[in-house]
């Protein structure tokens, strides 16, 4: 008994620290680690920044090609084109510069065939060209009513496809490996690693809970010192769980925007709005974007989509912040995208 | 007895197992007889392993122990649906998990918090029964029951985190979830809806005492390692019969800070340090959500939380219009 407690003590430690060991080299990052300071002296507001990972963030993260803006004038789309529904307005030739425009940004391979029928261009059988003209009312909706956060950068189909069929970073309900039902314990939709809960074991479905329903309560510190009293029937305060829920989100932004907390918050008090950076303000404002995205214009195209379009669950995919982000605070550096195609913005809505 | 300064123990001296002083015969649990020599544990420690004293206490403590364990681990291993793998590639992630807040205090489905509160129980008892365990033990070799208080203080912290303060809330959804990364997730989310920790001035004290207690090891182990070659590792019998490896160590300190404990008062030192810890941290907890909701608006009211200069042109405000959002 005591030569297998000590060979049994001993492999334990070999093993412990081979394991440390291999968790350490694959997923601590390996410096140089720039770091600049944001806020006032000591209050730790820095900005994070690994050069070696941002090179790879900063080469996928190009501006497209442009042919340059069409002034307006001349016989409308609507009257030069059949079933034209929301570029009715733009001119001929405006809309055929649009057209080359979504070729490029979203099927430069399989061309305009991508969602035409080439025999007959009006047609709506293809669900790719459904999708579209509902995708150009969301990008009109961004332009007119979030340039709170859009600003006059704004936004065009590259914004999110960067040239792919389906944008690279949408996502899905997600739900780890299967978990038994019936007497043994829920996980609680938690507590297993998931990339929209950036690998931690706060809920997965943080996305489904507060980014997929306009107004969905994110804030869960209370503005008070001490407990108060709550009227009778009030709802009850956040908890813990709740927190977390938050939190993933919060994880989630951080991933999708490649950036640390404190770009935003000042740590000490995480929702104080006075000691946070501007940046908040424009990310609060991306938030109601991303809730109004995806709760009028993703889910709803749930039934149009094919099965192979949809996630395990079978559900649309949705919008986060990392779906037109891809790592950067400024998707593509702020390069601007309604520039050259004033006819996605608010004067053509 | 130079070979004392070096890091590790560099002799190791292997004689007759020591069974210890001869006790009248107690109970219907013999004492163990079976001993043994391990290198390895005689290069940080005592070479000698055993005898072991089970007991009641430890027996049933062990077993409570175990179920615990295994509610745990075997609800940890169905929520990856019974695979070996996964179960041991996530073991990190993996979780047992409180009830949710709608059950407030009720006895919950086991599926829905209730095999938490059956671990919880059973993990409770084993912890003090162990606590009883240390106490008898100690009693029983006419020793102070010094080590089962110290204990008894890491006790106080785990019964506030998971029973105490959860009661007063009102709610089992409020304790800790059993797990290795689940714990620490929820310790970062607790101090983000309670306004920030670290303006709640007992988990302060809390953290004085705890590299307090860092610091004090390190101060005395290499104070009495310092003076070995003097006998000073003989501290038992210094405390009564001052040698010259207990004046020098204490001149030491006198010239380099001003001030020495005793070779006995610094025992004394690491006890309160090492009790405190968690002492000061469980009240600390105890009055989180329960007498204070936010602890850093809490520390603007008392003026522990300075203002700092703005850096930004604008003023930063709230944008919703309401609250929520």
């Amino acid at each position: 008994m005591i030569e297998g407690l000590k060979a049994g003590l001993a492999l334990i430690g070999v093993v412990a620290v081979s394991l440390l060991t291999i968790a350490m080299l694959i997923t601590f990052e390996r410096p140089p680690i720039d770091s600049t300071q944001i806020g006032y002296d000591g209050v730790g507001m820095v900005d994070h920044v690994n050069p070696r990972l941002e090179e790879e963030v900063q080469a996928r993260n190009e501006p497209p090609f442009s042919l340059g803006a069409v002034p307006p004038g001349g016989r409308p789309a609507g009257e030069a084109y059949e079933n034209v529904q929301v570029l009715a307005d733009l001119s001929e030739d405006q809309f055929n510069h649009l057209m080359v425009g979504i070729t490029n940004w979203v099927s430069p391979e399989e061309g305009c065939a991508y969602c035409h029928n080439l025999e007959n261009l009006a047609s709506d059988e293809l669900y790719t060209k459904v999708v579209s003209r509902r995708m150009i009312q969301m990008t009109m909706t961004i332009n007119s009513e979030y340039s709170d956060h859009v600003g006059q950068t704004g936004v065009n189909c590259y914004t999110c496809h960067r040239g792919n069929n389906v944008p690279e970073y949408l996502w899905v309900e997600e739900d780890g490996p299967k978990a038994m039902a019936g007497v043994s314990a829920s996980r609680q939709d938690q507590n297993v690693p998931t990339r929209i809960a950036g690998y931690s074991t706060m809920p997965y479905t943080a996305l489904e809970t507060l980014l997929t329903e306009p107004g969905a309560n994110i804030r869960v510190a209370t503005q008070s010192a001490l407990p108060f009293v709550r009227e009778a029937g009030a709802a009850p305060p956040p908890d813990i769980k709740d927190t977390e829920v938050t939190y993933s989100l919060m994880m989630n932004m951080s991933q999708g925007l490649g950036v640390n907390c404190t770009y935003c918050h000042n740590s000490r008090n995480w929702s104080s709005w006075e000691q946070s950076t501007p940046m908040r303000v424009t990310a609060w404002h991306g938030i109601q974007m991303a809730q109004d995205i995806n709760a009028n214009y993703l889910i709803p195209l749930q039934p149009v989509l094919p099965e192979n379009r949809l996630g395990p669950a079978g559900d649309a995919p949705k919008a986060n912040c990392e779906t037109c982000h891809q790592g950067l605070a400024l998707p593509m550096n702020g390069a601007p995208m309604l520039e050259d195609h004033p006819e996605l913005g608010e004067s053509y809505k | 007895m130079a070979e004392y300064q070096n890091i590790f123990t560099r002799v190791q001296v292997h004689g007759n197992p020591d069974m210890g002083v001869p006790l009248p015969p107690r109970g219907i649990w013999p004492r163990g007889d079976k001993t043994g020599l391990s290198y390895l544990a005689g290069k940080i420690g005592d070479a000698q392993i055993g005898p072991f004293y089970l007991g009641f206490l430890g027996f049933t403590s062990l077993i409570a122990g175990g179920i615990a364990i295994v509610i745990m681990g075997l609800n940890m291993w169905a929520s990856v649906g019974w695979d070996p793998v996964e179960f041991v590639r996530l073991l990190p992630w993996l979780a047992l998990e409180p009830p949710k807040a709608e059950y407030g205090l009720s006895i919950p489905p086991l599926a829905e918090g209730g095999w938490w509160l059956m671990a919880g129980f059973f993990l409770t008892l084993s912890i003090l029964l162990w606590w009883m365990r240390m106490y008898s033990r100690a009693r029983a070799l006419g020793m102070g029951t010094h080590v089962a208080w110290a204990f008894a203080s890491a006790i106080w912290l785990y019964l506030v985190l998971g029973l105490i303060r959860p009661v007063l809330m009102g709610s089992w959804a409020e304790a800790v979830p059993f797990g290795i990364f689940p714990h620490l997730d929820w310790t970062a989310a607790f101090s983000i809806r309670y306004g920030n920790l670290f303006y709640n001035p007992f988990h302060m004290l809390s953290i004085v005492f705890l590299y307090g207690s860092t610091l004090l090891f390190a101060m005395h182990g290499a104070t009495i390692l310092a003076v070995s070659r003097f006998g000073g590792d003989r501290e038992i019998e210094q405390i009564v019969d001052r040698g010259t490896a207990s004046e020098r160590a204490a001149l030491f300190w006198r010239w380099t800070m001003g001030f020495n404990a005793t070779m006995e008062s610094i025992h004394r030192w690491a006890w309160w340090f090492a009790v405190l810890t968690p002492l000061t941290g469980g009240i600390g907890i105890l009055l989180t959500g329960t007498v204070v909701d936010n602890w850093y608006l809490w520390g603007v009211k008392h003026g522990i939380a300075p203002a700092y200069p703005a850096v930004f042109d604008a003023p930063i405000v709230d944008p919703a219009p309401m609250n929520g959002g």
